[in-house]
């Protein structure tokens, strides 16, 4: 069951993304609502992380588009911003917690542009949105993961976007900070953004978010809540490995054949 | 000793231009460096440093002069192209990055050698100097060579200021700068390009076999000064400097010595130092805060040893033996001995004739390990479920450990118990 809407602020059409030939999305085709908190669920491997990173043109892919408010992503960069999984980085780097969350302020500012006032203030705005002000200077790596997951997520809060992309914002913290964050994404949805998480928990998935995206290598569902999650569905994305289709892209990378044949312009 | 008046009083104009130019040949490659190690990409800068030879002796070929200006572009031409050559490997084989540097490395500095060995058996004159280029001399940077590479290495410094925001986030997290729209193609092939430069004007000093410990050494040892990427940067500055210094003063003073080799073992030793004695991470200082936990876990076995032996027999006027503090709990005798003279030091426990007695502040810390202990026993069986014997040697750990908040939250959570598992009172 694959809903779309009208003037979507988030348009995927027939993405397919593969890693070494091996595609790991097949066709996903998808529109999302504005102003909603939005679940992308599924299984270990089930391509989550790589459908976000393909919407961020951070992967290449093999066929499709993607569109953001209704323009290409590079014409939209500012309106966008992205948390990435915290273990993506390393944490023993020379800076602050203070120091990280500017950097969400580096897209406006401009190359070789220093930080100026104004860009500090809304740093240490975000800072106290996620509750973390007092641990400004600490270094991030004495931060715990919890810490370290609400600076990243300070970090976009500073860039003050319409759409934000989270990959798995709730991996390995602890309660009071998964509480925190959908508190404050709860916030963000009444002030009319959209917010794209990467999720693994079925459970809490029911109530934090408004539209569900059901993914297991293929886009199983994509819609409101009450209509996504049912037993059969579910049973669609989780039960049953497509032992097919792994093999097919094992095959094409195996053979090195491109997943798409290439267009005749 | 002379000489070495003579070297520092800056008299002579020679040896001012050589210590300036070698304090900036080497500063400037310590800064470089400092982005490439943050990066996790410090072997590379070994390999364009041995990929830099074949273009020097290319370019001196094909134009027969030494004009500096002519070597540099060679040099950084093959630099360069060693560098697409990895990228290449890596990207379109199943070699892996490390494989590939590997491989790179050692054929652009054999095709160099090669070449090398040819020009100095060619007969022409004019090529004594160029295997300056193994080993580094800074002595023989003099006229326009010390000009052009000065510039250049004031350039570098100059870029990493300008681009210095841009430079964090991509050694950071390069794929945040991608969504937040910066340019990171051109932005690694900045910091590619200031790397092949600072080799290049680097190698004058240094040499191409040592270049990359110019890069990484000064690096590496900074970041055990400090958490702050401005003073990592400034730090690795000038340990770079001083070693440069040392360079030129080698360089000047024993004419026939390889200066290279003597600029890397300086910078090494500053780095052994630092990763020894750094505050923080350096091993001395990791090495005193095991002692001193030790030594405070020893104070607090013993103060609660004398608390316990105190309770058991509801009396905490007269003074224990030792020899009946050693039947509770096997200390060895002579530590035992110096942690109560520690503690009468710092009045926990006072020493009587018969033996040793707590003092008031004494018994309020070894009642609180008490505490401690059997809170977390209990909060071992009630939470974590565990049986009641298993419970006694993890919290013989965690009772020095447990902070006065998490205390009081334990306190809070066991609902202010009475009794631990193994119906011992616990002391409030």
């Amino acid at each position: 069951m694959i809903i779309h809407v009208e003037n979507p602020v988030v348009e995927v059409h027939d993405l397919t993304v593969s890693y070494d030939r091996k595609p790991v999305l097949w066709g996903v085709d998808l529109t999302l609502p504005a102003g909603a908190l939005v679940g992308v669920i599924g299984p270990n491997g089930a391509g989550k992380s790589t459908l976000v990173k393909a919407i961020m043109d951070l992967l290449p892919t093999s066929s499709g588009y993607v569109r953001i408010f209704d323009k290409e992503i590079k014409e939209v960069r500012k309106k966008i911003s992205y948390v990435p999984q915290r273990e993506s980085v390393d944490w023993d780097f020379p800076a602050s917690a203070f120091d990280v969350v500017l950097m969400g302020r580096y897209g406006s500012m401009g190359l070789f542009k220093r930080p100026g006032k104004a860009d500090k203030e809304a740093a240490m705005l975000a800072l106290e949105k996620v509750g973390m002000q007092s641990f400004a200077n600490r270094q991030i790596s004495q931060l715990s993961g919890g810490q370290q997951q609400r600076v990243f997520l300070a970090r976009a809060l500073a860039q003050n976007a319409d759409i934000y992309f989270m990959d798995e914002p709730f991996a390995g913290v602890d309660i009071a900070t998964e509480m925190a964050i959908i508190e404050l994404l709860r916030i963000m949805r009444e002030q009319g953004k959209t917010v794209v998480v990467v999720h693994h928990d079925l459970q809490s998935a029911v109530e934090y978010f408004d539209w569900i995206v059901l993914l297991n290598m293929r886009l199983v569902a994509s819609g409101p809540t009450n209509q996504v999650l049912t037993q059969e569905l579910l049973e669609k994305t989780y039960g049953g490995k497509l032992t097919v289709l792994t093999k097919v892209g094992d095959l094409l990378r195996k053979q090195e054949i491109p997943s798409r044949e290439k267009q005749v312009k | 000793m002379n000489e070495f008046l003579e070297f520092f009083s800056f008299a002579d104009a020679n040896v001012r231009f050589v210590t300036i130019g070698s304090i900036l040949l080497a500063s400037s490659s310590a800064v470089v460096g400092c982005f490439s190690l943050l990066r996790k990409r410090a072997l590379v800068g070994d390999a364009v440093a041995h990929a830099v030879l074949p273009g020097v002796c290319l370019a001196f070929i094909l134009s027969g002069t030494k004009n500096p200006f002519i070597l540099l572009l060679g040099a950084f031409i093959t630099g360069w192209f060693s560098l697409v050559v990895i990228d290449f490997i890596t990207a379109r084989t199943r070699i892996k990055e490390d494989t590939a540097i590997g491989l790179v490395l050692s054929v652009f500095f054999g095709i160099g050698i090669l070449l090398l060995t040819s020009i100095q058996h060619s007969g022409n004159a004019a090529q004594s100097g160029l295997d300056k280029f193994l080993f580094g001399k800074a002595a023989s940077l003099v006229g326009e060579d010390l000009i052009v590479f000065s510039v250049v290495a004031v350039l570098l410094l100059v870029a990493t200021i300008v681009f210095y925001k841009e430079l964090m986030l991509l050694c950071f997290d390069q794929a945040y700068a991608r969504t937040i729209g910066f340019p990171v193609r051109a932005l690694e092939l900045l910091l590619t390009t200031l790397t092949v430069f600072a080799v290049v004007v680097g190698i004058q000093a240094v040499g191409v076999v040592l270049m990359a410990a110019m890069l990484i050494t000064p690096a590496a040892a900074a970041r055990f000064w400090t958490e702050k990427l401005p003073v990592m940067l400034l730090i690795a500055a000038v340990m770079g400097a001083f070693s440069g210094l040392a360079g030129a003063f080698v360089s000047y003073t024993a004419p026939s010595m390889p200066t290279g080799p003597w600029i890397v073992l300086i910078i090494s030793l500053i780095a052994i130092l630092s990763f020894a004695f750094a505050p923080g991470r350096g091993w001395v200082s990791r090495i005193i805060r095991q002692r001193r936990n030790r030594s405070r876990i020893l104070d607090e076995n013993i103060l609660k040893l004398l608390y316990q032996v105190g309770e058991l027999k509801e009396n905490f006027t007269d003074a224990q033996s030792i020899t009946e503090l050693m039947q509770r709990r096997h200390l060895p005798q002579n530590s035992i001995l110096k942690g109560l003279k520690k503690l009468q030091c710092e009045g926990f426990v006072s020493k009587q004739q018969n033996g040793w007695l707590l003092t008031e502040e004494g018994r309020i810390r070894g009642r609180r390990v008490v505490r401690l202990h059997r809170l977390w026993e209990l909060y071992l069986t009630q939470y974590l479920e565990l049986p009641s014997d298993h419970v006694h040697e993890d919290a013989e750990t965690i009772e020095h450990i447990i902070t006065p908040e998490l205390e009081e939250k334990l306190m809070e959570e066991l609902n202010y118990p009475a009794l631990d598992p193994h119906q011992s009172k616990i002391p409030l």
